[in-house]
């Protein structure tokens, strides 16, 4: 195959990338799309494979490689659940980071790759290699790290350094430092100690990163490396030249950061405070606690026997879960409920606020999952109106993002943050193991507020309670 | 001392309600008050004295002494010349006045220094109010009985139904006016099995009619006819026009006509003329529940159901009172509340407090001083008491999904624009050709990025990070290229070491590649309908 067929291989799988990023902007369209990925990375691994750059001695080798990693990645596919979706792409986006360091690598020490470049080439193409390690490694680490955490593997409160912001400023200078040395070195040897330096302390930036995000910030976190792992696909493209690369790798970051947007929005909080870490870093989480109003009333709670009871009596239904349900592995039974009130005619509808879960679209999935049709899934801005109409609203597992304080008292941490409104329906009923406050340490006057009740316990049995009561004759 | 509270029986013809009920004299004595109970009030309405006596009021005889000894006189209706004349100087009223329509009265009331609380001058909008609106609990009691004596008139079914004697379609109801009557009325009716058409000079209440089972029939008229405090005005002439000719078409369709229009303060609109009334099918019903006011029919005969062109036409001003135990247990919870807003203090001794909008509203003669027109009411949107209210943090409306926000200040876009012009000549003015051509393909690929990815619906934000992980698994086309290049004789090249590393990097990405579209393909298999 010759370089312009190639190049114009390179042309139709990008081509393909676009139109699988926008056959997802509808559930219907959304398989095909998917194909559309899987028949552009085809043409341009066949192309590649085939095309002037690679000769005939590396096919074994490829054909080798592709089918060891095939079969670890076809066996992951197949056997993770749903809940562990999260940590699922978190290990992935740590392996296009750790692939983009060692085509970083290779490509320095490949004197074929740099000979034909002198001059500002030069330097161009050293800068472009020692980015693309850097980005690559923070993304390999940062990714993780994002995986132990999500798997509680390592603990998911924010791990808070003295002095990190002087830390992260100091690495950041040495990276600096060092790039300049790597760019300026005469030989190979000489730039591979700064290299190195770099490659270290951007696994430990990576790291540190992280490990200062707390777990409610985690959706953040993961489309957050998920933007990185391209942008590490872009740098690589400059450094190879390759356009292909180069298009897909903007493609990815630029999805991933807007979807890191939409997280940060949705959390009213912004990209800088979530990577900076923690809730309320600024005046520690004693502080704020404190200086919100101390909600008054009495929390009322209720037995599975009368939600049952509530639910049947009910006409429109809220269901509002959050990553309690993940957790409890409930959603099956959510979905037995919701047959089973809308066969009698409820009208039942599902509230997903956009950080609900660890990742963006968690709820989505989880809920997909259990069979829920996707068109009784409401986002936040479809719903919120709906509040004074609805008769019972159930909030499995959820707790900042119901919380009014957010928006009635300004003093509370999350003030200003968009809030599913559930207390305006009738009745809403909250499922939780305890009255301890939810990730940001904000106490709820949800639970407090007259026409709510509490149904404490593990959401699973609960719910399951729930759904034996209502298949009993009333 | 605690006050006395009186209950004389309604005088009115035709009255059967009764101010107070037993269970809510007992909640009046728990407030602290006495309760005395002419004799006989509450006969009409089914509460025998016996019944009132064990709920702990006292029974008095005769209007004249039960006026005399009563600190507060809760009553019905308006009070009549002679029960103006037994009223002792200052005490408290409270009943329906219509200080608009009854100018005589206040004045007489007002010469006997007393203090009226007019239940009718409710400020109805404010939501604090709404637990003593009685005009709301004594309407919806009118809206549903109209529909009774529709039925009751009316030679069919209300609902559909298939016999094996054969099909008889549903009847069709039209209600005019959808205020608290009217809405009973769609409701009540609806429950029937009717179909229940409505119509108001409101648009607002669209939701409403349609929210009860009924279908919103519009005027092809524009003009908004909301007059404030949640009662209608009265509309264009044009308007008026575009009305009458829908009435003329419904009075030809349906089977009854259910009329609720009132405008305060004046008689009521004639909206169904004798002719509408001649092309209705005979054997059709109209409530005309406006009768009092004049009726909103041409042939509506007050007090009197009469049959005219083969239609009947139910004029009774007293719907409310035929269903006298009903309404009475309303109207005595809609008074009590009253009090308990009278007497916070739980001791028996009520406080007109002037400064409270609701109260102030109520109050037409304060201690012989007429007082309505109240000032006119603050908007209901303003909490009323201020203290201890913390400020509702405004929430900004959330930017549509896939839209841009508002446009950024002109000041923020011209530093936007001059910084990436800047590093656009920077770039411009030093990098090497070869690296222009990609930086352009990336920074229009970033765009095309953008721009798809705001389309991509949240619910699969998910599979969106998943194939964007696979796609991100291109990289291995970078390890591909180096695994086994064509090499340049001569050239000194660490063969093995990039051999091994680049086949690591096309496993890993092969894992990647692999699993991220294999899983996304079984996430968006789930979803579905």
């Amino acid at each position: 195959m010759s370089g312009n067929l190639t190049t114009v291989a390179y042309l139709g799988a990008a081509i393909l990338f676009i139109l699988s990023l926008g056959g997802l902007s509808n559930p219907e369209t959304s398989r095909r799309g998917n194909f559309y990925g899987i028949i552009g990375m085809t043409i341009a691994v066949l192309a590649t494979v085939f095309g002037p750059y690679v000769t005939a001695a590396g096919l074994p080798w490829i054909v080798g490689a592709m089918v060891i990693g095939a079969s670890v990645g076809l066996y992951a596919a197949r056997t993770v659940k749903m809940t562990q979706m999260p940590e699922l792409v978190a290990l992935m986006h740590s392996l296009v980071g750790l692939a983009a360091v060692l085509v970083g690598y290779a490509s320095y020490i490949d004197p074929a790759a740099s000979a034909n470049f002198s001059g500002a080439e030069k330097v161009i193409h050293e800068i472009e290699i020692y980015v693309g390690i850097l980005i690559g490694a923070v993304t390999f680490s940062g990714s993780v790290i994002a995986f132990g955490k999500l798997s509680a593997r390592i603990g998911g409160s924010p791990l808070m350094l003295p002095a990190r912001h002087w830390m992260n400023l100091a690495g950041l200078l040495i990276v600096i430092y060092c790039g300049y040395l790597f760019a300026v070195s005469p030989s190979l040897e000489a730039g591979m100690v700064p290299l190195i330096i770099m490659t270290v302390i951007a696994l430990l930036f990576g790291i540190h990163m992280v490990m200062a995000i707390g777990g409610a910030d985690m959706p953040v976190v993961v489309s957050m490396l998920n933007s990185y792992s391209g942008w590490a696909a872009a740098a690589t493209g400059f450094m190879l030249s390759n356009d292909l690369l180069i298009v897909t790798g903007a493609l990815v970051g630029s999805s991933g950061a807007i979807l890191s947007y939409i997280m940060c929005r949705a959390m009213n909080r912004n990209f800088i405070s979530v990577i900076a870490g923690g809730f309320g870093s600024d005046g520690g989480k004693v502080v704020t606690a404190g200086g919100a109003a101390q909600p008054a009333g009495e929390v009322v709670s209720v037995t599975a026997l009368e939600t049952a009871e509530l639910l049947r009596e009910a006409k429109n239904v809220i269901i509002v879960p959050g990553y309690g349900m993940a957790v409890a592995q409930a959603q099956h039974t959510v979905y037995e409920i919701t047959k089973l009130l809308r066969e009698k005619g409820i009208n039942v509808r599902f509230g997903i606020h956009p950080v609900a879960g660890r990742m963006p679209g968690h709820m989505n999935v989880l809920l997909a999952e259990a069979k829920v049709p996707y068109d009784i899934v409401m986002e936040m801005d479809e719903l919120n109106d709906d509040f004074p109409t609805t008769d019972v609203t159930m909030v499995i597992g959820a707790n900042d993002i119901v919380n009014p304080g957010a928006q009635d008292d300004p003093a509370s941490p999350i003030a200003g943050m968009p809030v599913l409104e559930v207390w305006k329906g009738k009745t809403s009923i909250v499922m939780k193991r305890s009255m301890a406050s939810g990730y940001a340490g904000v106490d709820n006057p949800l639970f407090y507020k007259e026409n709510n009740r509490m149904l404490f316990g593990d959401a699973k049995k609960m719910l399951d309670e729930v759904l034996v009561a209502l298949m009993a004759p009333a | 001392m605690p006050l006395l509270i009186g209950i004389p029986r309604e005088v009115f013809p035709a009255e059967k309600r009764v101010a107070t009920v037993p269970d809510v004299v007992e909640k009046l004595i728990k407030l602290g008050f006495s309760v005395a109970v002419e004799s006989g009030a509450g006969d009409a309405a089914n509460f025998s004295d016996d019944v009132y006596r064990a709920a702990g009021a006292q029974i008095i005889e005769g209007a004249a002494q039960l006026w005399a000894a009563s600190d507060i006189v809760l009553k019905v209706r308006a009070p009549s010349a002679e029960e103006v004349g037994l009223i002792r100087e200052g005490t408290t009223l409270v009943s329906f006045i219509w200080p608009a329509q009854n100018p005589d009265l206040m004045q007489q009331l007002a010469a006997k220094k007393v203090t009226v609380l007019a239940i009718d001058a409710l400020p109805r909008t404010l939501s604090r109010a709404q637990k003593m609106d009685a005009l709301t609990s004594q309407a919806g009691v009118a809206g549903y009985r109209a529909v009774i004596e529709a039925a009751n008139a009316f030679g069919r079914f209300f609902n559909g139904q298939i016999t094996a004697a054969g099909k008889v379609p549903p009847a069709k109801v039209f209600i005019a006016g959808a205020g608290v009557a009217g809405l009973a009325a769609i409701g009540t009716a609806a429950s029937l099995g009717a179909i229940v058409r409505a119509n108001d000079t409101r648009a607002e209440v669209a939701d409403q009619v349609v929210s009860l089972g009924g279908e919103f029939v519009k005027v092809d008229y524009e003009e908004e006819g909301s007059g404030g405090g949640g009662y209608a005005k009265v509309m264009s002439e044009g308007f008026q026009q575009a009305q009458r000719e829908m009435y003329a078409k419904q009075a030809r369709e349906v089977d009854i006509i259910i009329t609720t229009a009132l405008i305060p303060g004046k008689p009521a609109p004639k909206l169904i003329t004798a002719d509408m009334v001649k092309s209705m099918k005979p054997g059709s019903v109209i409530v005309d529940m406006a009768a009092e006011q004049g009726g909103n029919c041409e042939l509506t005969e007050p007090g009197q159901a009469v049959v005219k062109h083969g239609v009947t036409i139910v004029g009774y001003t007293d719907l409310v009172s035929r269903l006298a135990k009903q309404s009475s247990t309303l109207y005595a919870n809609n008074l009590f509340r009253l009090t308990e807003e009278l007497c916070k203090t739980k001791d028996g001794i009520i406080d007109v407090n002037m400064e409270d909008e609701a109260i102030r509203g109520l109050t037409v003669i304060k201690e012989g001083n007429i007082t309505w027109p109240p000032p006119p009411p603050k908007v209901s949107a303003v909490p009323a008491v201020p203290a201890a209210k913390a400020a509702v943090v405004v929430k900004p409306k959330a930017k549509g999904h896939g839209k841009g926000g508002e446009p950024s200040s002109p000041a923020s876009m011209a530093i936007m624009f001059a910084v990436a012009a800047g590093l656009f000549w920077l770039i411009g003015a030093f990098a090497p050709a070869s690296f222009l051509g990609h930086f352009t393909v990336f920074v229009l690929a970033c765009f095309v990025g953008y721009m798809v990815v705001w389309n991509v619906t949240p619910a699969l934000h998910t599979p969106l990070m998943s194939v964007t992980n696979a796609i991100s698994s291109i990289i291995a086309i970078g390890a591909l290229v180096q695994l086994a290049p064509p090499v340049a004789d001569g050239l000194d090249r660490p063969d093995t070491w990039i051999r091994w590393i680049a086949v690591i990097a096309v496993a890993l990405t092969a894992v990647n590649m692999f699993g991220g579209f294999a899983v996304t393909r079984r996430m968006l298999a789930m979803f579905r309908k």
